[in-house]
């Protein structure tokens, strides 16, 4: 380092920096530029209060196991959700009605006399012979599926919706944010129970004829018209927390940046204001899984929801209503698996909220 | 301020008459687009009995004559004859129904407010201490379990295990399960709800200041802290209503209650048309009533919100 009294002197006349008027930093100065730790990101900040969380953590860790068992233990689950045991043995074979937990029926008892091993059936099975367990554990998965993908619809729309009519303001945002009052003052089960009847009766026909075989077919008209439903009335509440985040952003100076070299809106939108409500896109999408799943089963419950045979929480517990005085464990398996599902992801977002975006907590 | 106030309430009746509105436009253009009509449920009719019934129904005059047709006769209050209940209408069904309907939902509905806001409050005046966290932790189970859930497992428990609850809710006593199921969930949404409020109110300086100079402990819960913690509480009278009124078409069901979802719930299966609508209608008009009347209370109760 050069000597200060060796620097090139300042001509007065000259806008230049007296560079005599500087002093050189102490050691303890320099000390203060040293970093310390490693800066956070916004995401690593997140996480680490989430992880201090132990009821989120728990929460986490249930769903992470629910998810991981309906995903993969149908895979090489000995029994499928629509195998009739009996009928499968050739002639129908009633002894399969109707098991206990872990009862076996005839044509299996005598395999174990001669040394086999079958697979129990750990809940047993239901009036038509089927595995009860694989049963709940497909419910769970389309329940889980229901839950997921109509959120997944719930947040492109909100997105889409309220972003534009945040962004543009003025009377485009004025009547947007009408038409969002007016579906979000219609009470929202009513009309999804009145919708989900229309639908099923008009779907039936098309996807019977014009769409038969395809993975759409195979889903059935309950499930498509719980999609349409959600697609229809549940983004309202979305669009308006985004169109609020994006009224905000709007007003930073990166937004008046960008506008000024000319980007345009979509490209505004897209790459400067989304990924800076990311937090509010994620909690409100995660709490909404919940109320998904909650809807699906009350209208499955309501016999509105998937078709035969295929199960989910809400229509097994349904069924089971009618048998209540002698397979009463049938009725409690599914409401334990929805409530369990249900608590665990609301205390998560709850948890991913406070994690995220403390200034959301109520 | 209070021109605006009533500009305010002018506006959200202006709304909730167009939401109406909009719920009768869309019940009758959703079961108009149900391909077949309502006749072809059952073993299909010859060609001339179904011309016969569509015109005793009306069936056979164009849509929009129909629908104007079908307004005025909702203004009156007339949803038309039941179609699988022969002989009846559907305005008498539904009020036959509601009798026990809203006599359980409104038990419901204060059962819920008043243990709500005890148990609330108390969980804030014992902040952090066991009775807070015990309420806590079950107040946050219990508002994720559905209705039907609650209903079922409460069925299981308390008629067929231990039985000393009567299953079959179409005696006076058989109604305390379902008014327990049905105000399990808003019940601890208004609990957490006071505590949450309560604690927001107990930290500020006029509860102090009251304390300070005197008031009594139970005046200052009462008249200082709760008065002012309960706004919130109003908001939620609107979903409240909403979600006893829809949970109830179920746990109708669960507990064979003769009320106005069996009939909702029979019209479903046996695709009684004008039963479906005359309910929607008739239930989506009491949830926007609801929520109109909470929303004009909270504003008039708070006048610290603004009017935006």
């Amino acid at each position: 380092m050069k000597d200060i009294n060796q620097m090139p002197k300042k001509n007065p006349l000259s806008f230049q920096l007296n560079l005599q008027s500087f002093e050189q930093a102490t050691e303890d100065e320099k000390a203060l530029q040293q970093r310390m730790r490693e800066s956070t990101t916004f995401w690593k900040d997140g996480m680490r209060r989430l992880s201090r969380n132990k009821v989120a953590m728990t929460c986490l860790v249930i769903v992470t196991l629910i998810v991981m068992i309906a995903l993969f233990v149908p895979m090489f689950y000995p029994y499928s959700y629509d195998q009739m045991l009996g009928v499968s043995q050739g002639a129908t074979d009633a002894s399969y009605n109707n098991l206990k937990p872990f009862e076996f029926g005839a044509t299996e008892q005598a395999r174990i006399a001669n040394g086999e091993k079958i697979f129990p059936h750990i809940f047993g099975t239901d009036a038509h012979g089927r595995d009860y367990c694989i049963r709940v554990i497909y419910g769970a998965r389309v329940s889980l599926a229901v839950g997921f993908f109509a959120s997944i619809i719930v947040l492109i729309i909100g997105a889409i919706y309220g972003s534009i009519s945040g962004y543009y303001g003025g009377k485009v945002d004025l009547i947007m944010m009408r038409i969002v009052d007016i579906i979000y003052s219609l009470p929202d089960l009513l009309m999804i129970i009145l919708l989900a009847t229309v639908l099923n009766q008009t779907l039936r026909p098309v996807l019977d004829t014009a769409l038969a075989g395809t993975p759409l077919a195979k889903l059935g008209t309950g499930m498509i018209s719980i999609f349409i439903v959600f697609a229809l009335l549940y983004w309202v509440g979305m669009a308006r927390l985004i169109r609020g985040q994006i009224l905000t952003i709007k007003q930073q100076d990166y937004v008046l940046a960008a506008r000024s070299i000319g980007a345009k809106g979509g490209h505004i939108i897209r790459k400067h204001m989304l990924p800076n409500c990311i937090s509010v896109l994620i909690i409100s999408t995660a709490l909404q899984i919940p109320s998904a799943i909650f809807t699906e089963s009350y209208l499955s419950f309501l016999g509105l929801g998937v078709n035969m045979p295929m199960p989910s929480l809400g229509s097994l517990a349904s069924d089971a209503l009618g048998g209540i005085y002698s397979y009463a464990y049938r009725l409690v398996i599914p409401a334990v698996a929805i409530c369990l599902i249900v608590l665990s992801l609301n205390l998560l977002g709850d948890g991913l909220r406070d994690a995220f975006d403390p200034k959301l907590k109520k | 301020m209070d021109s605006k106030l009533a500009f305010y309430i002018g506006k959200r009746i202006i709304l909730a008459l167009f939401t109406v509105f909009l719920v009768i436009t869309i019940t009758f253009f959703a079961m108009k687009a149900i391909p077949g009509g309502p006749f072809l449920s059952e073993k299909a009719p010859s060609a001339a009995v179904t011309a016969q019934l569509e015109a005793k129904y009306g069936l056979d005059k164009p849509l929009m004559e129909q629908y104007t047709t079908y307004l005025k006769d909702v203004l009156r209050f007339d949803f038309g004859p039941s179609i699988k209940n022969r002989g009846r209408t559907v305005t008498a069904l539904m009020l036959e129904g509601f009798q026990t309907s809203g006599k359980l939902g409104l038990i419901a509905a204060v059962l819920a407010v008043a243990f709500g806001l005890v148990l609330g409050s108390l969980a804030a005046v014992f902040h952090d201490k066991f009775i807070d966290k015990l309420i806590m932790v079950i107040s946050t189970a219990c508002v994720a379990m559905p209705s039907f859930v609650v209903a079922t497992i409460l069925l299981l428990l308390l008629c067929i295990v231990i039985p000393i609850f009567p299953s079959n809710g179409s005696t006076a006593g058989g109604l305390i399960l379902p008014v327990v199921a049905l105000s399990l969930s808003p019940m601890s949404y208004i609990t957490r709800l006071t505590r949450s409020s309560m604690l927001d109110v107990l930290g500020q300086d006029y509860i102090r200041t009251a304390r300070a100079k005197g008031v009594s402990p139970s005046k200052v819960l009462f008249k200082h802290s709760l008065k002012n913690a309960v706004t919130p509480v109003i908001t939620y009278v609107g979903p409240m209503v909403a979600y006893i009124l829809t949970g109830s078409l179920v746990v109708e069901q669960i507990f064979a209650v003769p009320g106005i979802g069996k009939y909702f719930f029979s019209s479903i299966i046996n695709r009684d048309y004008p039963m479906i609508m005359g309910t929607t209608i008739f239930l989506a008009t009491i949830m926007v009533i609801m929520t109109l009347l909470s929303d004009i209370c909270y504003k008039i109760f708070d006048p610290r919100v603004d009017f935006n």
